[in-house]
C-alpha cells in the first residue's frame, strides 16, 4: 500500500465558513479514512450544503483547512475537482441522451481517452447487466437502473472520492439494496464514499455517520455507538434529540 | 347508501393506463372514516395516479371508486369541496406571502382564514411568525406545512397528501406526522403515500403498492408479522470498515446450503433460513459456525422482529427492470 493510501480521504480542520455575521460551518473537523462509507448528516440549514460546497471545492473556506483525495481545497481546487464524483437523486444523467451517450459524455469532461471511455462502459455495462440498454434513452429505463447507472458514471474516472446525495430516495427496498451492494463493493475497493441524506434509516447502512446541528458536528460514530451512546434504537431518534435540541 | 355511513373511501377493479404504461392494474380497497391511512410504494408503482383519479382529476379507464360515498367521475362537483388534495409537487404560488397563499386558497372555495381558524390551529400557529415571508423563501419544511394548511383551509371532510414528506428533514418530517395525527383525531379522515417504509408505523393502516397493485392491506405490525420465517440480524459492529465486511459476509451467506434470503438492512444484514421449522437459536448456532468458517468471526447474530420492509420484499418478488 502507498502513503497516499493510508492518509486520510477527506481530513477537515477547523473549517469555518462565515456569511457576514453568520457562521453556516463552524470550525468543522473530522478525518474520513479510504474505503470508509460516511454518512454526513443534519437537518434544513445546519450547515451541511455548505460543508460540502467546501470540500467539493465550490465554495472557498474563511476559515480552517480540508484535503480531498489528498488535495488542498483551496490551493489545488481543479485537482480536487477532477479527483471526486458527485451524484445526486435529482440531477446526474441526461434523460434525452442514450446510456452509452451519457457514459461518453461524463468520460470527456473527465478527459479520459476514446480507448479508456469504451473499455471502461463495456465493463460498467457489463457489471450492471445493462449490456443490452445501452442504446436506450435514460428517460426510457427504469429508475432503479438509472440509479445505478448514474453511480457508476460517476465513478467512471475511478475517484478516490465520491460524493452521493441522497443515492437511494424513492427506489424499491430491492433496488435500494443493490444499490448499497454498489456501494460496499467500492469501498472495499479503496473509494471513499460521502452519503448525504434526510432519511435516517439510509444513514444506518454508512461505516460512521457525523450529525450537524447549527454549523457543528454534534454527534459522530458508528452508527451501533451513537444508538448505544443516545440508548435508543434508531438513528432516527438521535437525530431528533439532537436537532432539536438546537437553540 | 347514505353518505355519513358510507366508507371514506371505496375502489373496486381500478384501472388505468397510458399508452403501454399500466399505472394501475385493477386496484381494490376500502378506508374508513377518520383512519390515517397510507400507501408505501417506490416511484412509479401508481400512487400518483391513484390520488389524482381519487380527487377527481383524472378519469379511470375501468373500475370504480367512492369518495365520502360519492363516485369521483359522475358526482364530482358535488365531491370536490369535500376533498382537500395536497399534490406531491410544490403546488403554492411562491411570490405570494404565506398570509397571501392562505387567502387565496380559502377565496376559491368560498371561505375566509378567520373563519376556519379553529379548524386549521394547530398548523396555523406553527406558520404565523412567517406570515409575511415569501412562500418560495420558506424551508422545505415549513414549505410543505402550509401546502398541508391550504389543503385544509376550507375544512375537508377527507384529506389526500401525496407524498407530504419527500425531501423534508427528519425532524420537519415528525413534526408533520404529528399534526397528521391530530386531524385524524378530529374525525379527520387522511390518505398519505410515501415511498419511505418506515413512516408505514405512522399510519393506522397502510397499503404496500408495487407497480399498479396491491401487495398487503394491513395494520403495519400485521403486515411486518405476516413475515413468515424467523429472522436474523447479522452486524459487525466492531471491525473497522463494517460495510465491506458485511458486504463480503453477505456474498458468502448467499453461497450458504440453508440461505432462504439474505440482504442488507441498515447497519445489519438480515437473514431467513430454508428450513422453516428449525428453532431460531439452532439457526443462530449455525450461522456463527457457518460464518466464523467463511472468516467472519467478528459477526454478531441474534433474532429480530421482521418491520414492514421486510415484508414488503418477501412480498414483490423481482425488482423493477430486473432481467
Amino acid at each position: 500500500m502507498t502513503a497516499a493510501a493510508h492518509a486520510p480521504a477527506i481530513e477537515a480542520h477547523d473549517l469555518t465558513r462565515r456569511f457576514g455575521d453568520f457562521v453556516a460551518v463552524d470550525r468543522l473537523s473530522f478525518d474520513i479514512r479510504s474505503g470508509e462509507v460516511f454518512g454526513f448528516l443534519g437537518a434544513n440549514g445546519a450547515g451541511k450544503t455548505t460543508a460540502i460546497r467546501m470540500l467539493t471545492g465550490l465554495l472557498k473556506p474563511t476559515g480552517g483547512r480540508a484535503m480531498v483525495a489528498g488535495h488542498d481545497v483551496v490551493r489545488e481546487t481543479e485537482r480536487v475537482k477532477r479527483d471526486i464524483g458527485y451524484m445526486s437523486q435529482r440531477f446526474s444523467l441526461y434523460e434525452d441522451l442514450t446510456v452509452r451517450e451519457n457514459i461518453s459524455l461524463y468520460g470527456g469532461i473527465y478527459d479520459l481517452t476514446d480507448a479508456q471511455i469504451h473499455d471502461r462502459a463495456q465493463t460498467m455495462l457489463a457489471r450492471l447487466g445493462l449490456e443490452r440498454a445501452a442504446g436506450e434513452f435514460v428517460r426510457a429505463i427504469p429508475l432503479g437502473w438509472r440509479q445505478k447507472l448514474a453511480f457508476s458514471v460517476a465513478m467512471l474516472h475511478e475517484p478516490r472520492v465520491v460524493f452521493l446525495d441522497e443515492p437511494t430516495s424513492g427506489v424499491d427496498p430491492i433496488t435500494r439494496r443493490q444499490f448499497w451492494e454498489l456501494i460496499y463493493e467500492a469501498a472495499g475497493r479503496g473509494t471513499t464514499i460521502l452519503v448525504t441524506t434526510h432519511y435516517m434509516d439510509e444513514a444506518e447502512y454508512c461505516d460512521r455517520i457525523s450529525i450537524m446541528v447549527a454549523g457543528r458536528i454534534a454527534a459522530l460514530g458508528t452508527p451501533a455507538e451513537l444508538k448505544q451512546q443516545f440508548g435508543t434504537s434508531s438513528i432516527d431518534d438521535v437525530f431528533v434529540r439532537l436537532a432539536r435540541g438546537a437553540p | 347508501m347514505s353518505d355519513a355511513s358510507a366508507p371514506a373511501v371505496d375502489v373496486e377493479g381500478l384501472e388505468k393506463r397510458f399508452g403501454q404504461t399500466v399505472a394501475l392494474a385493477g386496484v381494490a380497497f376500502s378506508i374508513d372514516r377518520a383512519e390515517l391511512f397510507g400507501f408505501i410504494g417506490p416511484d412509479g408503482a401508481g400512487k400518483t395516479t391513484l390520488f389524482r383519479i381519487l380527487t377527481t382529476l383524472l378519469v379511470p379507464d375501468r373500475g370504480r371508486a367512492r369518495v365520502l360515498g360519492r363516485d369521483v367521475v359522475g358526482d364530482l362537483w358535488t365531491l370536490r369541496p369535500r376533498i382537500g388534495y395536497m399534490p406531491g409537487r410544490f403546488s403554492l404560488y411562491p411570490d405570494l406571502s404565506v398570509a397571501e397563499n392562505l387567502r387565496f386558497f380559502a377565496s376559491v372555495f368560498g371561505t375566509t382564514v378567520e373563519r376556519e381558524r379553529a379548524q386549521i390551529a394547530p398548523i396555523y400557529d406553527q406558520l404565523a411568525p412567517f406570515a409575511d415571508r415569501r412562500a418560495a423563501a420558506l424551508s422545505g419544511g415549513m414549505k410543505q406545512k402550509l401546502a398541508l394548511c391550504c389543503a385544509l383551509v376550507h375544512r375537508p371532510e377527507i384529506l389526500f397528501l401525496d407524498e407530504p414528506t419527500t425531501g423534508v428533514d427528519a425532524v420537519s418530517r415528525h413534526e408533520f406526522w404529528d399534526l397528521l395525527g391530530q386531524f385524524t383525531r378530529q374525525g379527520m379522515t387522511i390518505v398519505v403515500s410515501t415511498p419511505y417504509m418506515d413512516e408505514a408505523t405512522r399510519c393506522g393502516r397502510v397499503a404496500l403498492i408495487q407497480r399498479g397493485a396491491l401487495l398487503a392491506i394491513d395494520a403495519p405490525d400485521r403486515i411486518a408479522h405476516s413475515f413468515d420465517r424467523p429472522l436474523f440480524a447479522i452486524g459487525a459492529d466492531r471491525v473497522a470498515a463494517p460495510g465491506a465486511y458485511r458486504y463480503h459476509a453477505l456474498l458468502a451467506l448467499r453461497e450458504h446450503a440453508h440461505t432462504h434470503s439474505v440482504y442488507p438492512f441498515g447497519d445489519t444484514l438480515h437473514y431467513a433460513d430454508r428450513r422453516r421449522d428449525l428453532p431460531p437459536d439452532q439457526i443462530t448456532r449455525e450461522l456463527r459456525a457457518f460464518l466464523a468458517s467463511r472468516g467472519f468471526g467478528d459477526t454478531s447474530v441474534s433474532e429480530i422482529a421482521p418491520t414492514v420492509e421486510d415484508s414488503f420484499i418477501a412480498r414483490m418478488g423481482a425488482p423493477e427492470g430486473s432481467a
